[in-house]
């Protein structure tokens, strides 16, 4: 077990290395460019494939091919090249290509800004691209889990023949941390519905066309049904302070860090705060949700986006308590200050003094 | 009918699983050239004895159900991408055949970049471009191919030089590329042209089976439902039409000229890979750190100058040491336009407990570099926290009173050292040694990690030093 002090978004690199990753397709963008230079630093010095594409529409096909090939693949960008790459998503989901894909946000609309945000949270949960699919979401808050959730990443991909996205943020991806490396992980289990130019793959077919509706039906049918069971096995959270908790404090990313401070100080001064925090984003921590509807009194959403999380707090929530929201946008990150500020005032709205 | 089954060349399925309803025929219209060049393709295969490692990639368009017919691997994909999914589909088999099969609205309009690109990087894929001027499975549009005057669903008036340009010639295009390795247009036109053809296919399979590179053959082809055009007449119709604006033969062949290159990789053991990681770093030592014992405990420190100071390094220093002590660290720059000449500045926090928020509105210390940078976070210092401030450069002085004060000639101290930009490495080593925090050994030893430049190791150590040495005089 190595330990590096490293920035996040090279952690990931490391990690997917670490993970039998053997090729990266990418194109420069920030705040995620140190994914692709560490990338082109590192993977042909283990005998792997790197190369820098003419766009993220070609990024995420060169992926296709990879992954086509049975390869472990992945590739990264933000904002506006995450856009280009939605139909090379969509074609994955509905082939059922694994794959790693990599979106350290940044501000948005249109080219936005460069500074950290969480506004493409529907765009990459609730499915970006065209047509009836899902991709697994992983939110990582700290270098570590750069390394971590990259690694799982891989685990998913090839268990549920599905891509997988590591949602994180201009800051995540900045921030240096001390992470612990695993050990490379071993043989991987084989992928007998690779096409790999032998003769046992000769009869196999990547493909996302089904011209008859009821066969298509039947295709997305089973797709439904992979993510309800996926839905079922992977939830991951975090639940800090939360189960005796009267305000609950729901974010992912950046804003999960500044909500444990929050959470530390609110019970420092006596007040009964804790935190939820989805690791994966779909499947959402829905049930866990749930319960707490029964312990607390009410939900706070903190995001870098205008509302978009938020939504399934509400759904998980489904009218039975009150769900706040706070927000800032454009680059800007929350403070612990302005957070315990809504924190006080919707603790005294619940228990009138 | 059971005399053309046996004739069916190998590289066809004996009969078309795949294929809804009729599994004997295919489902192009009468007259169109993608069987044909279909057949051209399969017999080639069969002929190259290439079947079991060939890979054909379906575009979108009329050919997107290549896959119903060979007997090879099979990939469908997105409009257009084919030549980006055929770079890695080779790239992770180099040992596969791969054919990227496209129509002219495939390759030459929505993938136009991405078939120039696999062609300039000299891709080791064979490409078989399907020219029949217009789109056909789309119900007869515009194609980049289309001739002027010609009536398509979208040029009912005809194509217009003014209007849509004139009509795209795709190997003369990609011959002026230095990437390509074999290049030629041949037609589907009944017997005459036929042989050509063929012999074209194979000399672009043969170019990637001798590892000689990137390969395409255009193939104009019929497309008689498209064009309205009775399947009888159409022959007559490309002699005329297609014929003058796109000449047959040879664009490009450097085949003699490349050297063979077949792709291969080496499987690293996991400790080979660990080295090459760079994680197969020692164990460090441990320093006693005096934290508890001191009034500074856990702090969140911002630095802060112009870009070029070296904040960010010296930020990296105090964190790297952090972390081999055993403490909980985190660093995280202000980055992009704001490191482009104005501020930079970073946040460290070395903690023995997991760190929330990595950046604070209210740091325990605040180290200034510059005078903009004092002027503007001088007031978030926490009350009773510490200020530090490089006092040779700063040419005011701070205001609060309720807060700790050093000023520091860092830039002075260095410049008596010899190099300017050690005034950092000066400050956090009067920040180690006054505050206790770490020992100064702790420093030294991961100070290499944070200096770029090797050579300027030693001379750091010395700058720490002096830093040390002026925090005693304090
Ligand atoms: C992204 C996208 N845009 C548009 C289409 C619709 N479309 C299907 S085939 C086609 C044209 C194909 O023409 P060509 O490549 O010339 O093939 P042909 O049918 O002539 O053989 C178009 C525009 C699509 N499937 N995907
Ligand atoms: S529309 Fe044209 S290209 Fe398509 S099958 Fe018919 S003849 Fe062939
Ligand atoms: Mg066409």
């Amino acid at each position: 077990m190595a330990k590096e002090f490293i920035k996040g978004n090279e952690a990931i690199v490391k990690a997917a290395l670490l993970a039998g990753c053997r090729s990266y397709y990418g194109y420069p963008i920030t705040p995620a460019s140190e994914i692709a230079h560490a990338a082109a630093k590192y993977f042909p010095r283990v005998s792997r494939t790197f190369l820098q594409a003419e766009s993220e529409i070609a990024s995420i096909q060169m992926v296709y091919g990879a992954s086509a090939s049975g390869e472990r693949t992945m590739t990264a960008s933000s904002g506006p090249g995450i856009s280009l790459k939605q139909e090379g998503l969509s074609y994955l989901a509905g082939s059922e290509l694994p794959c790693v894909v990599v979106n350290i946000m940044r501000g948005g609309p249109g080219l936005g800004n460069i500074s950290p945000a969480q506004g493409d949270y529907n765009q990459i949960v609730k499915g970006g691209g065209h047509g009836d699919y899902k991709v697994i979401v992983l939110a990582p808050n700290g270098a570590q889990e750069m390394c971590d959730l990259t690694m799982l990443a891989f685990d998913l991909a090839d268990k549920w023949r599905n891509p997988v996205i590591l949602l994180a943020d201009g800051f995540i991806g900045q921030m240096m941390e001390p992470v612990e490396f695993p050990a490379p992980v071993g043989d991987l289990p084989a992928k007998p519905w690779a096409l790999t130019g032998e003769k046992i793959s000769r009869n196999n077919l990547i493909n996302s066309i089904y011209l008859d509706n009821d066969e298509l039906e039947a295709h997305v049918g089973h797709l439904a049904e992979k993510y309800a069971r996926i839905t079922e096995a992977e939830v991951r959270f975090e639940a800090y302070h939360a189960d005796d908790a009267e305000l609950v404090l729901v974010g992912y990313g950046i804003v999960s860090r500044i909500i444990r401070t929050v959470v530390d100080q609110a019970r420092e001064a006596g007040l009964k705060v804790g935190l939820l925090r989805p690791i994966t984003l779909f499947p959402f921590p829905t049930r866990k949700i749930g319960e707490l509807c029964e312990s607390a009194a009410g939900f706070l959403a903190v995001e870098m986006s205008t509302g978009q999380m938020v939504d399934d707090v509400r759904l998980a929530v489904n009218g039975r308590l009150p769900v706040h929201f706070f927000s800032r946008t454009g680059g800007n990150v929350p403070t612990v200050e302005e957070i315990f500020d809504v924190v006080r005032q919707h603790l005294s709205a619940a228990q009138p003094v | 009918m059971a005399k053309l089954i046996l004739e069916k060349p190998k590289g066809f399925c004996d009969s078309y699983e795949r294929k809804p309803g009729d599994h004997g025929t295919t489902h192009y219209c009468p007259g169109c050239g993608h069987g044909n060049i279909h057949k051209l393709l399969a017999e080639a295969v069969e002929d190259l004895g290439i079947q079991d490692r060939t890979i054909i990639i379906s575009p979108v368009g009329c050919s997107v159900f290549v896959y119903y017919y060979f007997a090879t691997g099979n990939i469908q994909v997105a409009h257009g991408r084919a030549p980006a999914v055929a770079t890695a589909l080779k790239r992770a088999n180099p040992h596969a055949i791969v054919v990227s099969y496209q129509g002219d609205g495939d390759l030459a309009a929505i993938g136009g970049n991405n078939i120039l690109q696999a062609a300039n990087r000299g891709e080791h894929i064979t490409v078989i471009f399907v020219n029949n001027a217009i789109y056909g499975m789309t119900g007869g549009q515009l194609a980049p191919t289309s001739l002027l005057g010609m009536k398509t669903a979208t040029t009912p008036y005809g194509r217009d030089l003014l209007n849509e340009g004139p009509p795209m010639k795709v190997v003369e295009l990609l011959s002026s590329l230095d990437g390509p390795t074999y290049l030629e247009r041949q037609a589907i036109m009944g017997n005459k042209y036929i042989a050509r053809a063929r012999k074209a296919l194979r000399n672009a399979l043969q170019c990637q089976i001798d590892g000689k590179g990137f390969s395409m053959v255009e193939i104009l082809s019929a497309c008689p439902s498209g064009w309205k055009v009775d399947p009888t007449d159409s022959y007559a119709w490309m002699e005329k039409n297609m014929l003058p604006h796109f000449q047959l033969g040879v664009t490009k062949d450097v085949r003699a000229e490349r050297e063979p290159f077949f792709r291969t990789f080496k499987t690293l053991s996991a400790a080979e890979i660990v080295e090459q990681l760079d994680l197969a770093v020692p164990e460090p030592k441990h320093f006693p750190s005096k934290l508890q014992k001191t009034g500074y405990g856990d702090p969140s420190i911002k630095l802060a100058g112009f870009g070029g100071q070296g904040i960010l390094s010296a930020g990296a220093m105090l964190a790297n040491a952090g972390m081999e002590q055993g403490l909980q660290t985190s660093w995280i720059p202000s980055y992009g336009p704001e490191m482009r000449g104005g501020t930079a500045y970073c946040f460290v926090n070395l903690s023995e407990r997991p760190i929330g928020s990595p950046t604070v509105s209210h740091p325990d210390v605040l180290m200034a570099f510059n005078r903009p940078s004092l002027e503007k976070f001088e007031p978030d210092v926490k009350p009773g926290g510490l200020l530090m401030y490089d006092s040779t450069i700063i040419d005011v002085k701070p205001k609060r009173g309720d807060i700790e004060i050093l000023a520091v000639p860092a830039t002075q101290m260095a410049d008596d050292l010899g190099n300017t930009r050690m005034a950092n490495t000066i400050m956090v080593g009067v920040y180690v040694a006054h505050t206790g925090i770490m020992s100064p050994a702790a420093i030294e030893q991961t100070l290499p990690l944070a200096i770029k430049r090797k050579n300027l190791v030693d001379a750091n150590k010395k700058a720490l030093r002096a830093g040390v040495d002026f925090a005693a005089t304090l």
